[in-house]
């Protein structure tokens, strides 16, 4: 990493500390009313969930323009869903997943990713 | 990178604008706008941790990753209440270290694997985001916050770029889970409840058995007082 590249890094945790320290750090957040605590109860299923969806289902291409992709990586995410949510076990769906879609690129049945 | 920035999505986005040689502005931007998302964490984590010292949870908001956020939440909601060890733990222990290290195994070995893409790896961060959000889901709005979370996310992505989707579903997804009649919200776990620490043990540990002594709360923590759903 070049010295250019450090001074890049530092200025990424500048934009991105603050995010994570307002709500910790601000207070009086602790005193929230019941339906602002029950909103942040809901986030963390929210946030999680839409990052998944996004990695799984957009893709952005060379030109900058976001688009819909289809392909193995919904069949090896929803397996990992399927068996986290009988067995409770995230390790065995996270190897199924990688397994899934190892299998089927190395098969050629899905296409490898640039 | 992987020590100052800590947030995977936005280092690999970065490393992809930086060989493509786009402005370093547009880079922080998009990094500010990726990142966002961490506000709603940090919001979500507040009151939980705010008996820590506030030099302590400064350090804290440097650690707070998806990982993190999720393995502690579960862990606190699971015991009924915050534990400080174990939010190191999960960020420490289990998120910062490997990735630093891991990312120091990339840089020393990676040239060793002539397409990573073949090995599936990629596909860990959305199944491991996927089953971290299904370990939250403990109730029908939880259910429908994230079922809408993802589908906003996905249309505002399309439609802008995908920072701005996945803060728009963390903010909506919620919002349309509170419309959940708390009558029907068919909640199987409240906080702080032996059926929340059931429904967050992890396989093969023992909880505490039914009418053992129950955790001891901090006056008006979030788990001393369980939604009335």
């Amino acid at each position: 990493m070049s010295t250019n590249l450090v001074l890049l890094a530092v200025l990424m945790f500048a934009v991105t500390y603050p995010s994570r320290a307002l709500g910790l750090l601000t207070p009086g957040l602790d005193r929230l009313p019941r339906i602002a605590f029950d909103y942040l109860q809901l986030v963390g299923p929210a946030v999680l969930a839409a990052l998944a969806a996004v990695s799984v289902t957009v893709v952005v291409g060379d030109n900058d323009v976001p688009s819909f992709h289809v392909g193995i990586e919904w069949v090896a995410v929803f397996v990992c869903l399927a068996i986290v949510a009988r067995r409770r076990n995230l390790f065995l769906g996270l190897v199924s997943a990688v397994a899934i879609v190892a299998i089927a690129r190395a098969a050629g049945l899905a296409a490898i990713p640039a | 990178m992987s020590t100052i920035v800590f947030a995977g999505a936005a280092q690999f986005a970065a490393v992809g604008y930086v060989a493509s040689g786009l402005a370093w502005p547009g880079i922080i931007l998009l990094t500010a706008l990726l990142n966002a998302r961490h506000l709603l964490y940090s919001a979500a984590l507040a009151p939980w941790l705010r008996s820590v010292q506030f030099g302590r949870r400064a350090v804290m908001a440097h650690l707070l990753t998806d990982e993190a956020f999720a393995l502690s939440i579960s862990h606190f909601r699971r015991i009924g209440r915050a534990d400080e060890r174990g939010y190191w733990l999960a960020a420490i222990a289990s998120t910062f270290i490997p990735w630093n290290v891991a990312t120091l195994a990339g840089v020393l070995l990676g040239a060793q694997i002539p397409d990573p893409a073949r090995l599936g790896i990629d596909v860990i961060f959305p199944a491991a985001m996927v089953g971290l959000a299904v370990g939250l889901i403990t109730g029908r709005r939880e259910l429908v916050a994230a079922v809408v979370g993802a589908g906003v996310a996905v249309a505002v992505a399309l439609a802008s770029s995908p920072a701005i989707g996945i803060v728009s579903g963390g903010v909506v997804g919620p919002l349309v889970g509170l419309l959940v009649p708390a009558a029907a919200a068919h909640e199987t776990a409240p906080l702080g409840t032996e059926a929340s620490a059931e429904h967050y043990a992890m396989p093969g540990t023992v909880h505490v058995a039914a009418g053992a002594p129950a955790p001891t709360e901090p006056p008006g923590s979030p788990g001393a007082e369980p939604p009335a759903r």
